[in-house]
């Protein structure tokens, strides 16, 4: 808008320099050199007009000011002299304060400006002064158990509808919580199965599968927290409680009398506490003279162990870990696969994954269960 | 609230949203101040107080009894009010006969002292003092810092650093053009450090930017520092960790249009249209016994306009 404005009055100018010189005869070179200074002079003169518009808002300052736009803020590192009596110096910091504040100004009009609501508005950028923060950044917990175990074999979250159709009541419930759509504990008939015994009240049973259930719940959920926490939770009965059993504080006792630096060899018994039983390992040595052949056999064994250089390895760990890594892997490809493909075809990138999940899953199964679900005593027998 | 192992766990959806609002996050709130009192002040000093307490409504608590405390010193009971009140920026006044009218501007991180600065009023002029119109409370005010001293000088440029965050005010994304009134103007000159406030405002010049002329307003100080307290280097470095990812998070159900019109989706229930509201009208109401099935003709008409 500057320059077209500053091109009218250009041409105005122009028109105006042409009739006020066209005075004496029209003869076409006297013209063209009237012409080619007339347009210096022109161009002068609007540089003139636009310097007087914007001497209102121009100030010169020695060393430019630093701004901070997204912060409103502005530094201004020229020496200020102030010197005189008060009411100079408060004349001198005012013209000091409007010729910053008209600078700032300057910089934000710079800025592009919205119109909304019949109000214009000015996008501010990103501040540029680093001030620091109020509290420390949030700590980013550690997977529960589940996560671990979704992200090992790449089960993602499906979404799931906040409502479901209830049969029975013929209406839109919502899926958990109160007025829930299958309420189990809300139904006034329960068939009796044939294997369970007739006196027994099904009703109960409900009600403590689901109490239980609950109780289980909140324990996973405690012991994720004191996983995630990181301190060391001592274990049951050892954490005073209000009401404790008698096993309970006779264990917390027993532990008590362990942590010392000699594991409770040397420690006094109280008055009426029972002499510890069946406590404590037992080692087993070998009498000193007595078998010579097997003595013999095993210093051998030793040395015949101690020469290889091969290392000794236990097939059924390293294979158990190889399935593992072969789990992670499939998991993680079947994840990016999972996402990629649930933006085209949701249901039937889903209905594959699951049907390669299922499959993953028997196979990775049916090769551990020879030798993972065995692992107790093949693992024994290979630590010879 | 029980204690169990320092963990609060909230019984109530406010109180959980009340304890997520104070939480550590990834988008800090904007700062909170509090005001405070020591154990003896002077009228410059509490009505210096309340001055800066109308600047800086409404992220600012103010303290109207006597808190006997020494900052520099002892810093535990500023950080059991800021823990208390969630304030990170404080502002104590006290006055003694060796340092009188004395304020100390400080900040705080994770409830701990980070930076503190003691200053002595030499000069004071009180919002009450100045006659004038004055900007709405709230304003976000724009800080300009005059003085070679407050880039050179290693106390100093914190110390602009502390001002800044103290009188910055809210973190806005846009700013509307009428609406920049307020100007607080620091000079740090002669030893001193002036701050004045001014009111803005903006003349017709021949271009788009207006001119500015300044109309003072008040509160105006004339600050002397004192004592400083500033924070060590590895402090001041954990406190500026920035997060690395800011997602902005997505609103749901807005969409905007190319025209930059904005639509928001409500998803209702399914409306029983038998049943619906609609305006009454007396003479349309059905009558017992008045209409007979002779005029079966005329009832139907009446029926198609109440369904309308």
């Amino acid at each position: 808008m500057k320059k077209r404005s500053r091109n009218n009055s250009v041409r105005k100018l122009v028109t105006q320099l042409m009739t006020s010189n066209c005075g004496a005869g029209a003869v076409t070179r006297a013209e063209s050199s009237m012409a080619a200074c007339s347009v210096e002079d022109v161009l002068a003169k609007a540089e003139r007009d636009e310097a007087e518009r914007l001497k209102s808002i121009s100030v010169v300052k020695e060393l430019e000011l630093e701004f901070d736009v997204g912060n409103l803020l502005a530094l201004d590192k020229n020496p200020v002299e102030l010197r005189g009596r008060s009411q100079d110096r408060e004349e001198l910091l005012r013209a000091l304060a409007r010729d910053n504040v008209q600078l700032l100004v300057n910089e934000i009009w710079k800025l592009p400006a919205e119109r909304t609501d019949d109000v214009l508005v000015v996008k501010l950028p990103e501040a540029s002064t680093k001030l620091p923060r109020e509290k420390p950044l949030p700590k980013v917990r550690p997977p529960t158990k589940w996560e671990q175990f979704a992200k090992l074999k790449g089960i993602q979250k499906k979404k799931k509808t906040n409502l479901v159709w209830d049969e029975v009541h013929k209406e839109w419930r919502r899926r958990w919580g109160y007025k829930r759509a299958k309420d189990d504990t809300k139904e006034w008939l329960i068939e009796v199965p044939e294997t369970a015994d007739p006196s027994e009240d099904q009703f109960a049973k409900r009600n403590k599968a689901k109490k239980e259930r609950v109780a289980k719940n909140e324990f996973n959920r405690l012991r994720n927290i004191a996983r995630a926490s990181k301190t060391p939770v001592a274990g049951l009965g050892l954490a005073p409680r209000a009401q404790q059993s008698k096993s309970e504080l006779a264990q917390a006792v027993s532990v008590a009398r362990t942590s010392t630096a000699s594991v409770g060899k040397f420690q006094d018994r109280l008055p009426k506490e029972k002499a510890p039983r069946n406590t404590g390992k037992k080692r087993k040595f070998q009498p000193l003279l007595g078998d010579f052949g097997n003595e013999k056999q095993k210093q051998l064994e030793m040395l015949k162990v101690m020469e290889t250089k091969k290392p000794r390895l236990d097939v059924t760990k390293a294979v158990n870990k190889q399935l593992r890594e072969d789990e992670e892997e499939e998991g993680r490809t079947r994840r990016k696969k999972g996402s990629g493909k649930k933006g085209d075809r949701g249901k039937r990138g889903a209905a594959g994954g699951k049907g390669k999940g299922a499959k993953g899953s028997k196979g990775g199964k049916g090769a551990r269960s020879t030798k993972g679900k065995g692992r107790g005593p093949h693992m024994k027998q290979g630590k010879r | 609230m029980a204690h169990l192992d320092g963990v609060v766990k909230p019984k109530t959806k406010r109180s959980k949203r009340f304890l997520d609002h104070r939480a550590p996050k990834l988008l800090e709130n904007s700062k909170n101040a509090m005001i405070m009192k020591g154990g003896n002040t002077s009228e410059t000093v509490t009505q210096a107080l309340k001055d800066i307490y109308s600047l800086k409504k409404p992220n600012v608590v103010l303290y109207k009894k006597k808190n006997i405390m020494r900052p520099f010193e002892d810093s535990t009971s500023l950080e059991f009010f800021s823990k208390k009140t969630d304030c990170s920026l404080f502002l104590f006044g006290s006055h003694n006969k060796k340092r009188p009218n004395n304020l100390v501007f400080g900040r705080m991180f994770d409830f701990h002292v980070l930076d503190m600065f003691e200053m002595g009023i030499e000069k004071f002029t009180a919002l009450k003092n100045i006659k004038n119109e004055k900007c709405a409370e709230g304003t976000k005010p724009m800080l300009i810092f005059a003085g070679e001293l407050f880039d050179v000088d290693n106390e100093y440029s914190r110390l602009r650093n502390v001002l800044t965050d103290f009188f910055r005010g809210p973190v806005v994304p846009a700013v509307r053009l009428a609406g920049l009134e307020h100007i607080l103007h620091f000079t740090a000159a002669d030893g001193k450090i002036f701050m004045r406030s001014y009111r803005v405002l903006l003349k017709k010049s021949g271009c788009r930017t207006p001119r500015i002329e300044l109309e003072e307003i008040g509160p105006s100080f004339d600050f002397v520092l004192r004592r400083t307290h500033l924070a060590s280097d590895d402090l001041y470095k954990t406190a500026h960790k920035q997060p690395k990812g800011l997602k902005p998070k997505k609103k749901k159900n807005i969409s905007h249009d190319t025209f930059g019109t904005k639509f928001g989706r409500l998803h209702m229930q399914k409306q029983n249209l038998d049943k619906l509201q609609t305006r009454k009208m007396k003479g349309l109401r059905k009558r017992r016994g008045a209409v007979v099935v002779e005029n079966g003709e005329t009832t139907s008409p009446k029926k198609i306009k109440t369904q309308e």
